[in-house]
């Protein structure tokens, strides 16, 4: 896959879709692009956070440990992006990621990401909107399952 | 020291100095012989005085002497010479005395520049060794670059005063002193006239310099000062950058050198101030002379004659007499400056000599315990750190020393280590006192590690055997012209009282680190290392730096073997993807298209880098395999991408890191060249121009920059152009550049280029982790780990050792400080840069080496944390100066005192 073709990428993810594409094409040449084939783990939980990922082609699985072994919780699709909320936080990864299928990532660094959000305002907006919206989820998420 | 210089020199120059007084006083009989020559050959044979008649002769060289009561006695006839032959004679007489007048002083100027640098050398060993023997207290208070200058730079006028010390004087004073005598015998007020003014320069002149000395102490000592601040702002540049304080810095340089101007300046000024008076006063003489001679002769008490030979004799007095003030100058400005360094030289309770004294042979064991006795020892403010201590520590014992925040034990171990002094009490082993003990002993008996380490910039290896290097041990054997210069150098160190210790020889010492040569000292380094736990760092450099071919041998011949073993392993992992082997006949596709083209590795500066893409025979290469143009191409291409992605960046951001084609500073050139280039065919682009831009090129890799460049077609034509290149390679470059082949070891590249013998594909984030504990287990199966370990150990640890990091420098510490095997061990909070656990975990690493065959010598441990005090035989603890607890691990546990509340 070419820059050009990751850049194409890169404008689906609804983060960065406020972002002219001669930043994004920036934000692709300074990531890396990896490979993991099916079971291989991106990050684990408690790992410190130094990277935020874009799934380019593939699928992954986001896992929780619990006392009954790791539980799958979602899964991720091409065109969405994970890891940034330890990016965020500074904190440890809250879950593990684990290639499903082969899978190809754009991997951003924690200081070119943090950079991009100080440069980018409307990716930032964006980012609040996103993560804004997975709160309301949770939380109603979290409703249900007390009703429950 | 001698406290003033003249004494000095006279001390050490005695013989020398009196054999060049009698020398100059010998070639005077030349010199002045060659004054009265001219007169002959004018008024003899040029003029015929004694030629009158044709044919008459003169004898040439008749001895004759008038000799009281004896009457005329001759000695030898002499030789009848004609006129022609006289004047023939005469001047060859005139050849050889400027000859021998030539010789003469070319010989004194030499004896007297090596008498001056022999000296210098005697003078700058003497302050080194007063240095080695300064007591640790004094190391507080000054400043390394001041010491250095001083060594340097202070005492370096002395080298050039001190051949004219005693002849100057002598000579000048002689010369000014006949001129005056002829002057006197002419006329008695005229010379009286001369002597006044005379006398007036003399004592006037000197008075006048009085202030040109202290300005020149001043200069001294400002610009002493100033190195010692360029010296520590670069060895606090650190402190410096961290809290913003360069213009702090700035300004504080700005005002010493400002200040450091104004001296000079005045000095300049007093000193042109000076020459002036001193020449109107030479001058006012002839004004006298002129004035009151004329008179004389006018009223008719002198005859013109006279006065004419009193003006003429007159010339000959300035010159000595500006001269030897100008000596007198120099003499109390070096005077000065010897003084002053003399001065910073002088201390107090200054080692003797006889401690630090070479000793070649094994000083003995330390079999008596280490005591303190009544031992108090204070800070430099005068606050007490340890308050009359007494305590034992018996041979072989363990000990921990606790201590609280203000406990004092680091100052017992410092005093241990002979680095502080009492201020009252002692440190004893046995019955004697421990400054007292020769450091032959203590230096090698004992060993010390603290938190504070200081290395040497040279490599690992040095650094780790430095605490070995005690005595030269083996006698070197020079042959042929190394014999000559090796007994010059001898003779030359002991005519300057320095010695002649051979640094040649193998100073390190095999048997206290339990070895018994080269050969089997390895084992025991390695021991160390693994002990303090630094091995996998060293390999780490090792694998990261290249190999000297002519010490690690086994490296190099068993390389072959190496990447065939990589190659199964990474097969048998399923890792075959992660590493791009290079192949010759196929293009890499994780190298960049330079290294493609190249397949080599550059081992010089011709093909290396910047310089390939202008290399006129390869730029042929690329021509004949019809690259040059789609290169040029993809260069224009790169730029254009580089430059629309990053040129609105500011050229310190981060992202620069990941642009390989260009520096940031090199864009605004990039960008105005392509608007240049663009549209301009490629036929009427200059060479210089096409290789800016095919430089661009050779930088690009397909799978990590993603550009779409390049083309299966394209890698063909790479490969074959390789091939071209190394066919007709011209003998200037062979080399210049070192081939890629799967059988050979490429001394260029680093040791892990060599293993690996690909590239590390970018898609695989932990890629290179993976492959390093790979390659280690490879090494470890081949036996090739202790190779690797030793080509780490050549790794230069930079100056201070600030190519590593703190714990890497503090575990070196400890490493060199168990290799000597000695009887008293002591650590002083060794390990504080590391974690509590690796700290724990060297803690009983080193305990079980230090004891290892049968050895048991005595350790005295600082410990940082109370817990790490369970490993010991005894336990000491400390509060405010004072020992406080005393006793096993288990007894401290079961009383309820300070030890046990510092381990809650």
């Amino acid at each position: 896959m070419l820059l050009k073709d990751e850049v194409g990428m890169l404008q689906r993810v609804p983060l960065f879709s406020g972002i002219e594409p001669a930043k994004l094409k920036l934000l692709a040449f300074t990531s890396d692009r990896v490979n993991y084939s099916a079971g291989e783990i991106l990050f684990r939980q408690g790992d410190e956070g130094d990277a935020a990922y874009v799934i380019l082609s593939g699928k992954a699985d986001i896992l929780v440990d619990s006392d009954s072994g790791p539980i799958k919780v979602a899964e991720l699709l091409p065109n969405s992006i994970v890891g940034e909320i330890a990016i965020l936080c500074n904190s440890s990864r809250t879950a593990t990621v684990r290639a499903a299928t082969s899978l190809e990532v754009l991997r951003i660094r924690k200081d070119h990401f943090l950079r991009l959000m100080k440069e980018f305002p409307e990716m930032t907006i964006e980012m609040v909107r996103v993560l804004a919206d997975r709160l309301s989820h949770t939380t109603a998420d979290l409703i249900d399952a007390r009703n429950a | 020291m001698e406290p003033s210089l003249t004494r000095y020199i006279w001390r050490h120059t005695r013989k020398q100095q009196i054999w060049i007084l009698a020398i100059v006083l010998l070639s005077m009989i030349p010199y002045f012989m060659s004054f009265n020559l001219p007169k002959l050959i004018v008024n003899g044979p040029i003029q015929g005085k004694g030629f009158e008649q044709p044919g008459a002769t003169l004898p040439f060289m008749r001895l004759h002497y008038d000799l009281p009561f004896i009457g005329e006695v001759q000695f030898f006839s002499g030789f009848q010479l004609d006129r022609t032959a006289t004047l023939l004679a005469l001047s060859i007489v005139f050849l050889l005395l400027v000859v021998i007048n030539g010789l003469f002083k070319l010989y004194i100027n030499t004896y007297k520049g090596r008498l001056g640098e022999r000296m210098l050398r005697r003078i700058r060993f003497d302050l080194i060794d007063r240095v080695l023997r300064f007591p640790p207290i004094y190391f507080k208070r000054v400043k390394s670059a001041e010491v250095a200058t001083m060594v340097k730079d202070e005492v370096e006028p002395l080298g050039g005063f001190i051949g004219d010390a005693f002849l100057q004087p002598v000579l000048l004073g002689g010369q000014a002193l006949t001129a005056m005598l002829f002057i006197m015998v002419q006329n008695v007020w005229l010379g009286m006239i001369a002597v006044v003014i005379v006398v007036i320069q003399i004592v006037l002149i000197p008075r006048m310099r009085r202030r040109l000395l202290v300005l020149g102490r001043q200069r001294q000592l400002t610009a002493r000062a100033l190195s010692g601040r360029v010296g520590e702002i670069v060895d606090g540049i650190g402190a410096v950058h961290v809290h913003d304080t360069s213009n702090y810095e700035r300004a504080d340089i700005a005002a010493r050198l400002g200040l450091i101007f104004k001296i000079r300046f005045d000095l300049y000024q007093w000193k042109f101030m000076v020459k002036f008076l001193n020449n109107f006063l030479a001058q006012l003489t002839p004004f006298l002379f002129y004035m009151i001679g004329g008179y004389l002769v006018i009223a008719g008490r002198l005859d013109v004659g006279q006065l004419v030979a009193v003006i003429g004799a007159y010339k000959d007095l300035p010159g000595p007499m500006k001269e030897l003030i100008d000596w007198d100058q120099d003499r109390q400005d070096v005077q000065v400056k010897y003084q002053q360094v003399v001065e910073q030289f002088s201390v107090e309770d200054i080692i003797a000599p006889s401690i630090g004294a070479l000793t070649i042979d094994d000083p003995g064991r330390m079999t008596n315990p280490l005591s303190a006795v009544g031992l108090s020892i204070a800070d430099d403010g005068g606050a007490m750190l340890l308050n009359r201590i007494s305590m034992q520590v018996r041979p072989g014992e363990t000990v921990a020393l606790v201590s609280t925040s203000t406990g004092g034990a680091e100052a017992l171990a410092e005093a241990f280590a002979r680095l502080n002094w009492p201020e009252s009490g002692k440190v004893a082993s046995g019955a004697d006192d421990l400054l007292e003990l020769p450091e032959a002993v203590t230096g090698r008996r004992m060993s010390y590690a603290s938190s504070d380490v200081f290395l040497f910039q040279a490599s690992l290896r040095d650094n780790l055997l430095y605490g070995l290097k005690h005595a030269p041990l083996t006698s070197v054997t020079y042959e042929g012209a190394a014999a000559d210069k090796q007994r010059w150098n001898i003779d030359e160190a002991r005519r300057s009282g320095n010695p002649d210790f051979d640094i040649h020889s193998d100073w390190i010492d095999y048997v206290s680190a339990g070895a018994t040569g080269p050969h089997d000292l390895f084992e025991a380094v390695r021991r160390v290392l693994d002990a303090v736990l630094l091995s996998r760092d060293i390999l780490d450099l090792g694998l990261r730096s290249s190999a000297d071919l002519t010490r690690h041998t086994k490296l190099a011949g068993r390389i072959v073997e190496l990447r065939a073993a990589l190659r199964t392993r990474l097969e048998q992992e399923g890792l075959r993807e992660l590493v791009v082997p290079f192949e010759p006949g196929a293009y890499n596709t994780e190298a960049t298209i330079g290294q493609n083209l190249l397949f080599g590795a550059a081992a010089g500066p011709e093909l290396a880098d910047k310089a390939l893409a202008a290399n006129p025979y390869f730029a042929s290469v690329l021509k004949q395999a019809g690259l040059d143009r789609t290169l040029y191409e993809m260069g224009m291409e790169i730029a254009e991408q580089a430059i629309e992605l990053f040129a609105d960046l500011p050229p310190d951001h981060q992202f620069f890191q990941q642009l390989a084609f260009m520096s940031a500073e090199e864009i605004p050139a990039y960008e105005t060249l392509l608007q240049r280039l663009k549209n301009r065919p490629y036929e009427a682009v200059s060479e210089a121009d096409r290789a800016m831009i095919i430089t661009l090129s050779f930088a690009y890799i397909e799978p990590r920059h993603r550009f779409g460049l390049l083309t299966d077609e394209l890698m063909g034509k790479i490969v074959a152009a390789r091939n071209q290149f190394y066919e007709n390679l011209p003998p200037q470059l062979q080399n210049a550049i070192e081939r890629y082949d799967p059988d050979k070891y490429i001394a260029a590249a680093t040791v892990m280029d060599n293993v690996l013998f690909g590239r590390v594909g970018t898609n695989h984030p932990d890629a290179p982790d993976r492959i390093r504990s790979i390659v280690y287990d490879i090494l470890d199966e081949l036996g090739l780990y202790a190779e690797l370990l030793d080509v780490g150990l050549d790794f230069n640890v930079g100056a201070g050792g600030r190519r590593l990091t703190g714990g890497q420098r503090q575990k070196l510490d400890v490493a060199r400080a168990l290799l000597k095997r000695p009887d008293f061990l002591i650590l002083n909070r060794p390990l504080s840069a590391l974690d509590q656990r690796i700290q724990d975990k060297v803690l009983r690493n080193v305990l079980e080496e230090a004891r290892r065959d049968g050895h048991s010598p005595a350790i005295v441990w600082v410990v940082t944390s109370p817990a790490m005090a369970m490993m010991f035989d005894r336990v000491i603890v400390f509060d405010s100066g004072q020992l406080v607890e005393d006793g096993t691990h288990e007894t401290l546990l079961a009383g309820n005192g300070i030890f046990k509340e510092l381990l809650s």
